[in-house]
């Protein structure tokens, strides 16, 4: 099944043909085979980092995972649009997005081991952990242009959401708040057709980008499978957002090919039949045929990258393996940024409830 | 010394701190221009500008969540919820998101916003403009909760609330408004932000209130004097963290404590107070813990708030059960 593909911007077709598209084009026109191969790079190392955390999920390691298969070109395409004074505003799912940004990879497993509700600082990268209730991050990300833009600061925030979170209010208050204030917020929605079992449908009668017309804010329908046409438009969005012009909504249309985390069953609201479409349509596949197309990517790039993703999957799997429990102690670090009586009280007795193991060992 | 009102004394307070500090700014619906529904922030916007006082629209989450995108960038937003039942819809950005980010990010974001709101009955108000959403506040780690009761606190507490590095709600008593009293605008503050201060001395019961309560426990107190009963009056002022060193000082020394609140009873503030005292002053106790409070309804119409707000009248009733030998 395939909604509200009605010809969204596409670069690249299913097989790796070119399409020209001469307004989209010229926004991608300093590319050339270094960067074909760093964003195709991006994208095998990020399926990698995937497959590898989803293993690590099986094995027991981490408690949950929300996999990206099948929207590396989405995340990996917007991301790389990016300059570093932008700042993204992410969800749970924006692995890719989190590593081009130069978080390292050996850390995105925490959030979902248990040993943190973060794993980066995010004024380092900027990007922010992820938001795990659904589309909060949009107001966030208005909030902050609107800070840039009382401060002069020409750059763009990127607020990353999906489908579904497209039916919560703080996605609408956000879309009608930027476009009040003009922020410079790129609204990214990848449609990834399903808010866990809830098809697209479900969520919106019209083709999403649609929405963005009733706030007066400029709109994208784009191929999300395609990281040609995804990194164009972004380009094209947060230039606009930069300049001062405002925010624009840009629809991904790509599909989220595995479940919604680990512990959802999939094979129960959706069938092979449904995904043999979107199999065809893979972004790593396509871009590939393109690179195969062009006689760019050679057998040693190949082995290169192929070896650079078990090299990244290696380290996140050791890494993720040797993450100790955080102490006891920092349960109670960082509530308040000062003293707080409650929490100092409860600190101490806690402190003086496990030391008394201490004390009873000690005697026997 | 100055003789003002709590809301003059509230803009007085807002506009030393945009005068102190850039990175103030003031958001929500009608600040601008109007002034605010109660004119708290009355001619701000002209003194400061629009960038400095923004007229917000109609949306409580919005108002908040683009608040804390401002926080993350280095601003310190001063929001206002325009009435007390109207902050609800904003009520996952303020506990998921505005409350945690210090926690979730092990220290190294912080969300020094300041989140007022008019709040409690007594002013014959229609449906969802005279609720006590205090206790849903106080329960939620990462928020510091405040209750100035009268203009000297509320000019003071809103400079320091502002000055916090952490997020404060900051509950102002709409009843009390109008009340005036002499406020010294050039002094620095008497009290940190989170003590109680004991308004009235006593030595027969202790009654502990906060916000517009503190007034009314206060009228009961001299009644209560002409009958030849000495309260000891605690204005707790803050309620996240709560002063209980001056409550329990107080108590050890009377024996006896009211709490009084208009929030309804079931797990409001005086649950809590009464259960520390439970705890920590089991021994100087002479009687049972008692609370005044409003009843557990929704807030009732404008005719019948009268019965569902303490008066002096139900404090002294209270106070003849605890004060019975």
């Amino acid at each position: 099944m395939i909604d509200n593909l009605d010809y969204p911007v596409q670069l690249l077709q299913p097989d790796g043909a070119r399409v020209c598209r001469t307004e989209y084009d010229r926004l991608i026109a300093d590319l050339g085979p270094t960067e074909y191969i760093s964003l195709y790079r991006d994208m095998v190392i990020s399926r990698r980092i995937d497959t590898a955390a989803v293993a690590l999920q099986r094995q027991g390691e981490i408690g949950l995972w929300a996999p990206l298969l099948g929207q590396e070109a989405a995340q990996v395409g917007s991301a790389r649009a990016l300059k570093p004074d932008d700042f993204a505003f992410v969800s749970y799912r924006e692995h890719a997005v989190a590593y081009c940004r130069g978080v390292p990879p050996e850390v995105l497993t925490h959030m979902w081991r248990g040993c943190s509700h973060s794993a980066w600082d995010p004024n380092q990268f900027n990007v922010t952990n992820p938001a795990i209730v659904v589309g909060s991050q949009g107001l966030h990300a208005t909030g902050y242009a609107l800070g840039a833009h009382l401060d002069g600061a020409e750059i763009a925030t990127i607020a990353y959401f999906g489908d579904g979170a497209t039916s919560q209010g703080d996605i609408a208050e956000a879309l009608g708040f930027a476009a009040s204030f003009r922020a410079g917020v790129v609204f990214f929605c990848q449609n990834n057709q399903w808010a866990i079992s809830e098809p697209v449908s479900l969520q919106s009668r019209t083709p999403i980008s649609h929405r963005a017309d009733g706030y007066g804010i400029p709109s994208f329908r784009v191929d999300g499978n395609d990281v040609l046409a995804v990194l164009a438009v972004t380009r094209a969005a947060l230039a606009h957002a930069r300049e001062g012009s405002g925010p624009t909504f840009i629809e991904a249309i790509t599909c989220r090919m595995g479940p919604h985390t680990t512990s959802d069953d999939p094979s129960r609201y959706r069938s092979d039949t449904d995904m043999a479409e979107w199999r065809r349509r893979d972004p790593i596949t396509r871009m590939r045929a393109f690179l195969e197309r062009r006689g760019i990517l050679d057998e040693t790039a190949d082995a290169e990258i192929s070896t650079a993703a078990e090299d990244v999957a290696a380290r996140l799997r050791h890494a993720t393996l040797e993450t100790p429990d955080p102490p006891p102690s920092t349960l109670f670090e960082h509530v308040y940024t000062g003293p707080h009586p409650l929490i100092e009280h409860e600190r101490e007795q806690h402190r003086e409830y496990l030391a008394s193991f201490d004390d009873q060992e000690a005697m026997s | 010394m100055t003789v003002v009102n709590l809301v003059t004394a509230l803009n007085t307070g807002l506009r030393r701190s945009l005068e102190r500090d850039r990175r103030v700014v003031i958001l929500g619906e009608d600040v601008g221009r109007l002034g605010g529904v109660f004119r708290v922030t009355d001619a701000l916007q002209k003194d400061f500008g629009e960038n400095r006082v923004m007229d917000m629209p109609l949306a409580e989450s919005g108002i908040v969540g683009t608040a804390f995108g401002l926080a993350l960038r280095g601003y310190r937003p001063v929001c206002e919820i325009q009435f007390d039942g109207f902050v609800y819809p904003a009520f996952d950005q303020i506990v998921s998101q505005v409350a945690k980010i210090h926690y979730r990010t092990e220290g190294r974001v912080r969300a020094p916003i300041t989140i007022r709101i008019p709040s409690g009955g007594g002013i014959g108000a229609v449906e969802h403009h005279s609720e006590s959403p205090e206790a849903y506040f106080a329960h939620t780690a990462g928020l510091r909760v405040v209750y100035p009761s009268n203009p000297a606190d509320g000019y003071h507490m809103i400079r320091q609330s502002i000055e916090c590095d952490d997020p404060v709600v900051f509950l102002e008593p709409k009843r009390r408004y109008w009340d005036a009293a002499e406020v010294d605008l050039d002094a620095e503050p008497s009290l940190p932000l989170h003590s109680a201060r004991v308004v009235r001395q006593g030595s027969d019961a202790t009654v502990v209130a906060y916000g517009s309560m503190v007034a009314t426990a206060l009228e009961a107190a001299d009644i209560a004097d002409d009958e030849g009963h000495h309260l000891e009056v605690i204005d707790l002022r803050s309620l996240s963290p709560i002063d209980f060193d001056t409550v329990d000082n107080s108590v050890r020394r009377t024996g006896r404590l009211v709490v009084v609140h208009e929030a309804p009873m079931f797990l409001g503030l005086g649950a809590e107070i009464a259960a520390h005292a439970a705890q920590h002053c089991f021994y100087d106790l002479k009687a049972p813990v008692l609370r005044v409070t409003g009843f557990d309804i929704p807030y009732p119409p404008a005719k019948l708030e009268q019965f569902h707000l303490p008066d002096a009248d139900r404090i002294l009733d209270t106070l003849d059960r605890v004060l019975t030998p």
